[in-house]
């Protein structure tokens, strides 16, 4: 860094950037309620994910109840249980993760981090949440419909999806499942517009796209992702929704059913699979990649180090990112398709674990020799680390076609999946409100609890996903509410179950003090100083705190370093927040 | 898949190529200052209703190139039987072109300040469209009036769905244009709304582009590559 762009900073103009005008709630219903202001947004993003994702949590549980302790609650029926199973991934999956991650943090740090007054599009960006807000109406409708619910499998994989076997199939469960879809599709399209141009446009003078903290990158990409992904899905959804309902055979070949022959004929149900994995598979890394970043920001804060590799961790971020888009016949080995293309995918499934192990390092390095505070958001980043190191690793044996041909469909899947992809974003996501909470209602959440809330959720999951891999070695396949008398499954597979379910319960309700925590701290907690965690990213640099609308009071915010400026040996601090010019001239200078 | 990993491919060498001269190569950690940083890569020329536009064409061009990759997965199966086209189609196609030709029209007159003929040429292009759409229907009727109904044939289920969406984002074309003649029929300057127009414009451009890809595939004209690329990958 030379010195004559030191002494030019000196007197910049603050905003060169163009200044948007402000829309102005005039009512309360304008305020909170159809509220344009992403903050706003932000939080109804996060509260209906919540409620409905307690939802899929009771659901775990009555899952759980049945598989530890079969025959004990006789409303579990086994059409109840395929339901449970169905809504429980599907909320968790596409109306928990990818909306708290894109909608919730997407909506609260993108233009805070980025120092933009607020999103380029705020009129879209509150239709957006509109539509979510139905998408998750229709999802509830769909247990009060006649016949209740899909039991189809968070796949939907025709023909048994819109067949009377399957329940809901014959009647409305999986037709306001598809509605449900759709319209969380389009509601999400109208946000990621939002994400993806604010990142582009919205940026304060002096913020490049290499001095965004990686939580912007990790959303950003994650963006672009799902607006190139879910397409997919909604092509998926809008040919089986014309094949349930217009008679149409896109997907549904020719069959018979209870003895007579169906108008259906000639259509693929391979092809389903090809459109539904290719929206799945991206979507794994749209919830993983946020929560890469986010967590990068949270190890880098809490050990007051920089952060390790941001160049390789901004790359790392692009890398899975492009190669997301072609592994998604992983999940189709056992389809029957031709073995040069399970070569093929298998292939680029291990290349993916590249960019991914080079995280990993470099979080693991980022800590070295840190300055390490065992702050509950620093608990939760650790736990994220190896949880996710744990079901990457077991991601690795299943990436290969003849280890996976014999472990799919069992329990070993859902317990990879469910640590990959289930806890280890989870962790991110609790770390995250710990850590934000303050920034989003000036106080603290209470620490002991919070301490609770860790150790029993870490610990809990363990309990729960490490036993579930041997289940699943033994050969217990996923889906079966009952053991039945199987030769292969010994007597101990029960006994297994039962203690997953008592550790599932116990986990359960450590969420419950979780939200209690939320609750209570909004009146109850701990006044926040303006930068609790001595951050230096621009969200905590704001002239109010928390922020008030328009985020920046009159001037938008001058960027002059990187957001990973801890620790810098002869600075006055241990940080220097993004919008500090640092010491006049040379000091600052680094090599 | 073949045809959206060519689309995603060619948005892939549009983010590259972008993304290339975003400095990602710089070390932010040892640069300090805005200077000369700013200069150059800092943003896209672009405005934000432009950018706006542009992302969501890409997804909406996913979206079509995701049917397509239906469509021609579908092909490959013995039972298929292209749809016959009606002769209406390229009436139909005609008024596609001159809503596109009409809007571009009142793009240029808009720039020049030229009010008539800016309400006049969008005004004919909202009637050429509605036209679209009708000319649509009467090919759907007279599809259906000669027993190639929606579940007659595989080819005619796709033959609806595309058609279908298309015209639904037609519609939400239309619901642009009618907020856009709405403003150029008040009274401020015409040269405001050259913005609106020119999204207004590329949209129908893109939808007009849309349609000529999907003509080429439901005529049959592209059968041979595909039977090369269902070839390929059997």
């Amino acid at each position: 860094m030379d010195e004559a762009n030191i002494r030019a900073s000196k007197d910049i103009p603050p905003a060169e950037v163009a200044d948007v005008e402000l829309y102005h709630a005039k009512s309360f219903w304008t305020k909170y309620v159809f509220s344009q202001d992403a903050k706003v947004i932000a939080i109804q993003y996060s509260g209906t994910a919540a409620a409905i994702g307690f939802v899929a949590l009771v659901l775990s549980w009555l899952m759980r109840l049945q598989l530890g302790f079969p025959g004990l609650a006789d409303f579990i029926t086994i059409e109840a249980y395929y339901q449970f199973v169905t809504i429980h991934g599907m909320i968790m999956v596409v109306y928990l993760l990818t909306a708290v991650f894109l909608g919730g943090f997407g909506n609260y740090l993108i233009p805070l981090m980025v120092g933009a007054r607020d999103m380029v599009f705020p009129y879209i960006n509150m239709l957006s949440f509109w539509f979510y807000f139905l998408a998750v109406v229709l999802l509830v409708v769909s247990f009060f419909v006649p016949g209740g619910p899909t039991g189809a499998g968070w796949t939907l994989y025709p023909p048994q999806a819109i067949l009377s076997g399957t329940p809901g199939g014959s009647g409305a469960g999986i037709i306001m499942m598809l509605l449900s879809l759709i319209v969380f599709i389009i509601g999400f399209t109208m946000g990621g517009l939002n994400y993806v141009v604010t990142v582009l446009q919205g940026r304060a003078r002096g913020m490049t796209l290499m001095r965004l903290p990686l939580s912007v990158w990790g959303i950003f990409t994650a963006s672009v992702m799902a607006l190139l992904a879910f397409p997919a899905l909604l092509v998926a959804s809008v040919m089986m929704l014309f094949d349930r309902l217009l008679g149409t055979s896109f997907f549904m070949p020719t069959l018979i059913e209870m003895g007579e022959q169906l108008s259906y004929g000639g259509g693929s149900p391979i092809m389903f699979q090809h459109l539904f994995w290719f929206f799945g598979h991206p979507e794994v890394y749209i919830v993983a990649l946020p929560a890469f970043g986010i967590v990068s920001d949270l190890l880098s804060t809490h050990a007051r180090k920089t952060i390790f590799g941001y160049r390789m961790m901004v790359w790392a971020i692009i890398g899975i990112g492009g190669l997301s888009f072609i592994v998604w016949a992983h999940h189709m080995y056992v389809s029957g398709m031709n073995p040069y293309f399970g070569f093929f995918f298998a292939t680029t499934t291990l290349i993916i674990a590249v960019p991914t192990a080079i995280k990993v390092y470099n979080w693991v390095l980022t800590l070295w020799r840190g300055d390490i505070h065992l702050t509950i958001p620093m608990l939760f980043s650790l736990a994220f680390i190896v949880t996710f190191v744990n079901g990457g690793l077991t991601g690795l044996f299943l990436g290969n076609v003849v280890v996976d041909v014999p472990l799919s469909d069992t329990m070993f899947v859902v317990a990879h999946f469910h640590m990959v992809m289930g806890v280890a974003p989870l962790m991110v996501i609790f770390g995250a409100i710990y850590h934000w909470y303050p920034n989003v209602t000036g106080r603290m959440l209470d620490e002991a609890m919070g301490k609770w809330h860790f150790w029993v959720t870490f610990v809990g999951s363990y309990l729960i996903f490490f036993p579930m891999h041997y289940v699943g070695l033994v050969g217990v396949p996923r889906r079966y509410p009952e053991l039945g008398d199987s030769a292969f499954i010994p007597d101990s597979v029960q006994m297994l179950n039962s203690f997953i379910s008592l550790a599932a319960f116990a986990v359960g309700f450590a969420q419950l003090l979780f939200i209690y925590n939320v609750i209570t701290s909004l009146r109850r907690g701990k006044i926040a100083e303006k930068n609790p965690w001595r951050a230096t990213t621009l969200e905590w640099q704001t002239p109010d705190m928390p922020p008030t609308h328009g985020n920046w009071g009159d001037e938008l915010p001058v960027v002059y370093r990187w957001p990973y400026d801890y620790s810098v040996p002869g600075a006055a601090e241990d940080f220097i927040a993004q919008n500090d010019p640092g010491p006049q001239p040379a000091g600052e200078t680094k090599t | 898949m073949i045809i959206v990993l060519l689309f995603l491919l060619v948005v892939a060498v549009i983010a590259g190529r972008w993304l290339s001269r975003q400095g990602l190569m710089s070390q932010p950690w040892l640069e300090v200052g805005v200077g000369d940083i700013t200069e150059g890569r800092d943003r896209t020329a672009l405005s934000g209703a432009k950018l706006g536009l542009f992302v969501f064409l890409a997804v909406v061009g996913g979206f079509f190139a995701l049917l397509v990759s239906g469509y021609v997965m579908r092909m490959g199966y013995p039972d298929w039987r292209n749809t016959p086209m009606p002769p209406l189609l390229w009436v139909n196609s005609a008024l596609l072109v001159m809503g596109s030709v009409l809007l571009h029209n009142a793009l240029l007159s808009a720039r020049k300040g030229d009010r008539a003929t800016t309400r006049l040429a969008l005004a004919v292009a909202g009637v050429a469209a509605f036209g679209f759409l009708a000319g649509q229907l009467v090919v759907w009727q007279q599809l259906t009036d000669a027993g190639l109904g929606l579940t007659a044939n595989p080819a005619n289920s796709f033959f609806y769905m595309l058609t279908g969406i298309h015209g639904l984002h037609i519609v939400g074309g239309l619901v642009a244009w009618g907020r856009t003649t709405l403003a150029v029929f008040g009274d401020h300057p015409v040269e405001q709304q050259v913005t609106r127009i020119e999204l207004s414009a590329l949209y129908w451009h893109f939808l007009l582009f849309v349609w000529a890809l999907l003509m080429v595939v439901m005529l049959g004209w592209a059968d041979d590559l595909v039977n090369m690329c269902n070839q390929l990958l059997r």
